[in-house]
């Protein structure tokens, strides 16, 4: 039982992974006023260009490098439409996310032809576990050795700055000048254009971050979790983080708790003991739908209410204007 | 004559087909009060903003100080010296004030250090000029009179030399202006300039040292304040004589028309806005519910007339007993004899996409006598827009021009013409003459009293204490959701009334 539960907490931690990521993205974009709907595109943007790079590199790190670079390039092409053109975000995003889904395909299908999958990477070409020192030792240590040794260590290295990425996040956008102006941006960018701060320029150095953190979001998936890519591959993760963002309250340790929730109901839906617990209140025919949907179902209640109102940033989603 | 601290030449600015202004120059002295007046979309706004760098003049020169200078944006001009109140402050609600103050001013990576920074500076200017607010409340904790100085604090501490007040005192109490200017006048014995935007002849006297006077974008008139009056800036703004003073008879008040009982109203987000308010409104009388804005007349004007679903308490009109239970809506009050001009016309009283003729019966479009077998009566629509149109001198008298095409006024007397044509008992009308020209105003003020004089019972409510007291036979006035007294309008004095906006009931002082 015990070895079970540690089991999933393991699998959990694996599985928030690129939630995180994504929704500390999502985190700094929104925080600046500009709706973030495009973290799934960046995902599978991200997960793609990582795979391939890193196939004919045979480098994890220069496919990660890739990745990032694509997750970039996809939130410039959000900051242009909704920022510069002051274009629909909601719309812009949708447009990215298309994008990614049909061009990954197209583009793998062309060079590899496998059908829309990348070829296997090796093991140099993929983020591998690392054991973290004295795992074995501590191992005997009850409780605290099992932790350390099945949940903490063991991970690939993105697992690790996934989670840097939280107190980090917290940092800049809390403690950090550029997270002040980040923030009053997206409360008010007329309140900062008329402290002479270009809210453009704000907007756009968020969406920078959005970009990195998307991206490698994306590599984690096809590198490290996975060795190699796939059609469809984030298969929803973006909207899961853009929602664990959404209850986490757009704060970066309430988001990471969401994201570790999320990942912990993926993680035991399809353990046996789960299934023979929920059959006799859900009909076995639909148990399976319903465990899947189960975290999505969790969002709907969670942002119904049982946080407490979800209070955006007042300005999102609005272009910035002077002239009315 | 002392240096100039301000110097704009031959400024023009268009939007679109629109001309804000229209080569305007003004001189404004070192260590004055400088007054800026005009209507309503007379320019001046867009004038200042040009100033602020938040707009660039299609042509003109500005120089601050003596020397000739590019204002590119809000950066420029507090470089320059110049900071800005803005009308609608430019406050992050959910910073504290020292965040808001420091914002944009920030050195170094670590925002910690910048606050800490900045603290002792805050604290200093806090007390040297009597702008006490307290460094660590946030923004949507603190009424709006601090507010504001939170936005005078944030141009004191980027050094501004110059303070420009965009209608500083429209969502003061009197007592609050009061301090504000004394603020102003330290502030120019310390050597600062102030430039006043205001439409309010009475604050341009009191406090400013030099007066210009802008009409339709175009800078009519230089003056010394103490050289002229309040009828003669009048008359410059306008551009033809006005009448300052409303000339009405003594009320002759009958039975009590609309009867509010114990109205309670929460909004959405829990705020419990209008607590347990109780008084009537007779017929032949003009009720005037006056207060700082955002004190709960909205919400009550809201529940009284069916914008929003009565909560708690009753309402009688006539012998019509209206309750929570019933769900009454607008439409149904209109059954009841009720008229409403609602406080903004642009999203309340018009669809300012439609005509003029279709605006014309908003409201009322389900009256028979607009409606044929299939379709809508045409021309019964056509014939009752243009009566209201004449009767009430919209301009361009024009059925078909779309509602937003029309000017403030001209908006607002459809509306009016709508809701007093149609012979209502009751007239409840919310901010007659926001953003309306003079000559509208004194047009609007008219058709009020004649309504009363015609024996209907007449609810108004305004934030503007001038036209409280020059309309109204009697005053409630509202603080925090509740009526905080009444008085009558024969021996009303602002100063009563000012404390009660404050929440000080004459018991208390």
């Amino acid at each position: 039982m015990w070895n079970d539960f540690l089991l999933i907490l393991d699998a959990t931690l694996r599985i928030s992974v690129p939630f995180v990521f994504a929704a500390m993205g999502g985190i700094f974009a929104e925080r600046s006023g500009v709706i973030d709907f495009g973290l799934e595109g960046k995902m599978l943007g991200g997960a793609f260009v990582a795979a391939t790079v890193a196939y004919w590199t045979q480098s994890a790190w220069w496919g990660l490098l890739g990745a990032i670079g694509i997750g970039i390039i996809f939130s410039m092409i959000h900051g242009y439409a909704s920022i510069s053109k002051r274009g629909n975000q909601v719309v812009s995003c949708v447009a990215i996310n298309i994008f990614a889904m049909g061009l990954t395909v197209v583009l793998a299908n062309a060079w590899f032809g496998m059908g829309g999958k990348t070829p296997q990477l090796s093991k140099e070409a993929r983020f591998m576990s690392i054991e973290l020192p004295y795992a074995e030792e501590f191992r005997n240590i009850p409780i605290f050795g099992d932790i350390y040794y099945e949940i903490i260590s063991g991970h690939s290295i993105l697992v690790y700055i996934a989670f840097l990425m939280v107190p980090i996040t917290a940092w800049v956008i809390f403690k950090s000048s550029f997270g002040l102006r980040l923030r009053a941006t997206g409360e008010n960018p007329l309140a900062v254009d008329t402290t002479g701060i270009s809210v453009n320029k704000t907007r756009y150095q968020a969406l920078l971050l959005n970009g990195i953190l998307g991206g490698m979001s994306g590599a984690y998936l096809s590198t490290a979790h996975l060795a190699f890519f796939v059609k469809d591959m984030s298969a929803g993760k973006g909207y899961i983080a853009l929602a664990a963002m959404i209850v986490g309250k757009w704060r970066p340790y309430p988001a990471m708790f969401a994201c570790l929730l999320f990942s912990f109901l993926f993680a035991i839906k399809d353990k046996p003991e789960v299934f023979d617990l929920l059959k006799g209140i859900v009909p076995v025919k639909l148990l399976n739908s319903f465990l899947d949907m189960s975290p999505y179902i969790l969002t709907v209640i969670f942002l119904a209410g049982f946080v407490g109102r979800a209070v955006a940033p007042k300005a999102i989603g609005q272009p910035f204007s002077k002239e009315k | 004559m002392s240096a100039l601290a301000i110097e704009l030449t031959g400024i023009n600015k268009n939007f679109g087909n629109v001309c804000a202004n229209k080569d305007v120059s003004l001189k404004v002295e070192s260590g004055t009060i400088h007054g800026i007046i005009g209507e309503n979309g007379a320019g001046k706004s867009t004038l200042m903003s040009i100033l602020y760098g938040f707009y660039q003049a299609d042509s003109g020169t500005i120089s601050v100080q003596d020397k000739s200078m590019q204002i590119q944006n809000a950066h420029d001009a507090i470089d320059a010296g110049i900071g800005m109140v803005h009308q609608h402050f430019m406050l992050v609600d959910t910073f504290t004030v020292l965040e808001n103050v420091v914002l944009g001013t920030e050195t170094g990576y670590s925002l910690k250090k910048s606050l800490e920074a900045s603290a002792l500076e805050l604290q200093r200017l806090e007390k040297e000029y009597h702008l006490e607010v307290g460094i660590d409340s946030v923004i949507n904790t603190l009424p709006v009179g601090l507010q504001q100085r939170v936005e005078i604090l944030k141009a004191l501490y980027r050094g501004a030399d110059i303070l420009i007040l965009d209608e500083p005192t429209g969502v003061l109490t009197p007592q609050e202006a009061d301090h504000l200017f004394r603020v102003l006048s330290e502030l120019r014995e310390q050597g600062k300039t102030v430039i006043l935007i205001t439409h309010k002849l009475r604050e341009i006297m009191a406090i400013t040292d030099n007066v210009s006077v802008m009409r339709q974008g175009e800078m009519v008139a230089h003056l010394k304040t103490a050289e002229t009056n309040q009828e003669e800036l009048a008359e410059l703004m306008v551009g033809r004589k006005v009448l300052l003073q409303v000339d009405k008879a003594p009320a002759k008040p009958g039975k009590p028309v609309l009867t509010v009982e114990h109205l309670d109203f929460t909004d959405d987000s829990g705020v419990h806005r209008v607590k347990d308010v109780s008084f009537n409104v007779r017929s032949g009388e003009i009720v005037g519910i006056a207060g700082v804005s955002g004190n709960g007349q909205s919400e009550l004007l809201a529940a009284i007339t069916g914008i929003q679903p009565l909560q708690k308490g009753q309402l009688k009109i006539n012998s019509e007993t209206i309750r929570p239970d019933m769900r009454a809506d607008a439409a149904d009050m209109r059954r009841f004899g009720m008229a409403h001009v609602p406080e903004d016309r642009q999203r309340m009283g018009l669809v300012t996409s439609f005509s003029a003729q279709e605006n014309s019966i908003l409201g009322y479009h389900n009256d028979p006598a607009y409606n044929g077998l299939f379709e809508m009566d045409r021309d019964a629509i056509l014939s009752t827009c243009q009566h209201g149109m004449e009767h009430y001198d919209v301009r361009p008298n024009n059925l078909n021009l779309r509602a937003s095409l029309f000017s403030g006024g001209n908006q607002q007397k459809l509306v009016v013409a709508r809701e007093l044509e149609r012979d209502p008992e009751l007239l409840v009308i919310g901010q007659p003459t926001r953003g309306v020209d003079i000559g509208a105003i004194e047009f609007i003020h008219r058709q009020i009293i004649a309504m009363r004089d015609a024996g209907k019972a007449v609810l108004l409510v305004s934030v503007e204490l001038d036209e409280i007291l020059s309309l109204s036979d009697r005053i409630l006035v509202m603080f925090a959701g509740q009526i905080m007294g009444e008085v009558q309008a024969s021996s009303a004095n602002e100063r009563d009334i000012g404390l009660l906006m404050a929440g000080i009931s004459k018991e208390a002082t």
